[in-house]
């Protein structure tokens, strides 16, 4: 099999969560409490240490070195999907976002730890365990502050429909998409979307936030392809910033 | 060519003194991150898998094996880290669960325990040995630790996350 197929879809994954990675480190000294912040300073570390691990299996194959990947490519360059490079905004978003985004991510490694690429499927065996801890933060709080007050059920309300076209932009296609499934690498963002619905609806409904309708959400897609929103360029210059100053330095 | 007199059984007790730089008092062994030791002619490759993917520990634990390996005379000492053998809680040995313990910390539950983590609430207060307690956060001051509050004895403590 071609490597190319395999490349885009460690691209993909290894952005995304470099991208939520660097939005999530953003809430590092602003969270509502100081349990929060360190929650989301925590989940930054960890997501990406996961994308740092990608990165390493994408070197592997020819690519260059981890920290040229990450600090030197420019937006059109990043497969991750618009949601991840979304900025913060305020927590009722943040905290929407980190449930739909945790909530796919969490899968899409589960069924990857059956993935025929065995460095891929070693990574996801390993990520596996630290997510539940991920996607258990983000059900406690959604289930808490959905059911809470009239306010916080207004501002997730409002935040959920906000998101969910981007949500469902995850989900974009790749164009090797049949034969990333039939090599047994993956089983395809299909597969992982009705796995994402069926998740996402069960939390809901525990809570008094009610879903859009899936039929008539258009998704926001491009982010796989590098079509990105004007809010990820500054978000790499200022990731970059250090290492764009001395690119050779060691620490 | 020269080869090891050692056998892998010393090179671990070698590297029972290379201990987890956030936690003293726990060495590299007891913490479970050793997962292959190889000895090849004058040379000896140790495998290390990270306790966190993101760990930044790791590179300098790293280091500390090539160097406590090279101080006993060991001419080439290759180390490496990798997800091959996965790391979880169920690795640490009794003596470090001990270990963790007296400096303060709840040692992990065994892990066979939950499939859910919503019940992960009932960690032992590693001062009072207490079971009031409560998980404020599975998220601490850095990936492998969590915070509790003993209702017990009215004090904060943290655990070493199962995984």
């Amino acid at each position: 099999m071609e490597k190319l197929p395999l490349k885009e879809l460690l691209y993909k994954m290894a952005d995304d969560q470099l991208i939520i990675g660097h939005r999530n480190s953003e809430w590092t000294g602003f969270g509502p409490l100081l349990e929060e912040d360190i929650a989301f300073s925590s989940m930054a570390q960890d997501k990406i240490g996961h994308s740092l691990a990608l990165y390493t299996i994408l070197h592997e194959l020819g690519e260059s070195d981890p920290d040229t990947v990450a600090f030197t490519r420019n937006a059109n360059q990043f497969h991750n999907s618009i949601f991840t490079e979304l900025p913060n905004q305020e927590y009722d978003f943040s905290l929407v976002r980190h449930f739909l985004y945790d909530t796919a991510e969490a899968l899409r490694f589960e069924l990857l730890t059956n993935s025929t690429c065995e460095p891929l499927a070693q990574v996801a065996r390993k990520v596996r365990g630290e997510l539940r801890y991920h996607t258990l933060h983000a059900k406690t709080w959604l289930k808490q502050l959905g059911s809470a007050t009239e306010e916080s059920v207004g501002r997730l309300q409002k935040s959920l429909e906000q998101a969910m076209p981007y949500a469902l932009g995850m989900f974009e296609e790749s164009p090797y998409e049949n034969e990333i499934i039939e090599a047994g690498i993956f089983e395809g963002e299909k597969k992982l979307k009705e796995l994402w619905m069926a998740k996402v609806e069960e939390t809901i409904s525990q809570t008094s936030l009610h879903l859009p309708d899936w039929k008539i959400v258009q998704p926001i897609t491009g982010g796989r392809i590098g079509k990105h929103t004007e809010h990820l360029q500054p978000l790499l210059d200022e990731m970059s910033e250090v290492f764009r100053i001395d690119p050779g330095a060691e620490w | 060519m020269t080869t090891i007199s050692a056998s892998v059984k010393q090179i671990y007790e070698w590297l029972e003194d290379v201990k987890d730089p956030e936690i003293p008092v726990l060495s590299l062994v007891d913490l479970g991150v050793i997962s292959n030791v190889e000895i090849d002619g004058d040379k000896v490759s140790i495998e290390l898998t990270p306790t966190f993917a993101g760990c930044p520990a790791m590179e300098y634990m790293k280091n500390e094996v090539i160097e406590k390996l090279k101080s006993k005379g060991i001419p080439k000492v290759e180390a490496t880290i990798s997800f091959r053998v996965p790391w979880s809680s169920e690795f640490i040995s009794e003596k470090g669960k001990k270990a963790l313990k007296q400096y303060g910390f709840a040692p992990p539950p065994s892990n066979k325990l939950f499939t859910e983590l919503e019940i992960l609430e009932n960690a032992i207060c590693p001062r009072c040995e207490g079971t009031d307690t409560e998980m404020k956060s599975p998220f601490g001051p850095t990936l492998c630790r969590s915070l509790y509050y003993c209702h017990d004895c009215k004090e904060a403590f943290e655990q070493f996350k199962p995984l």
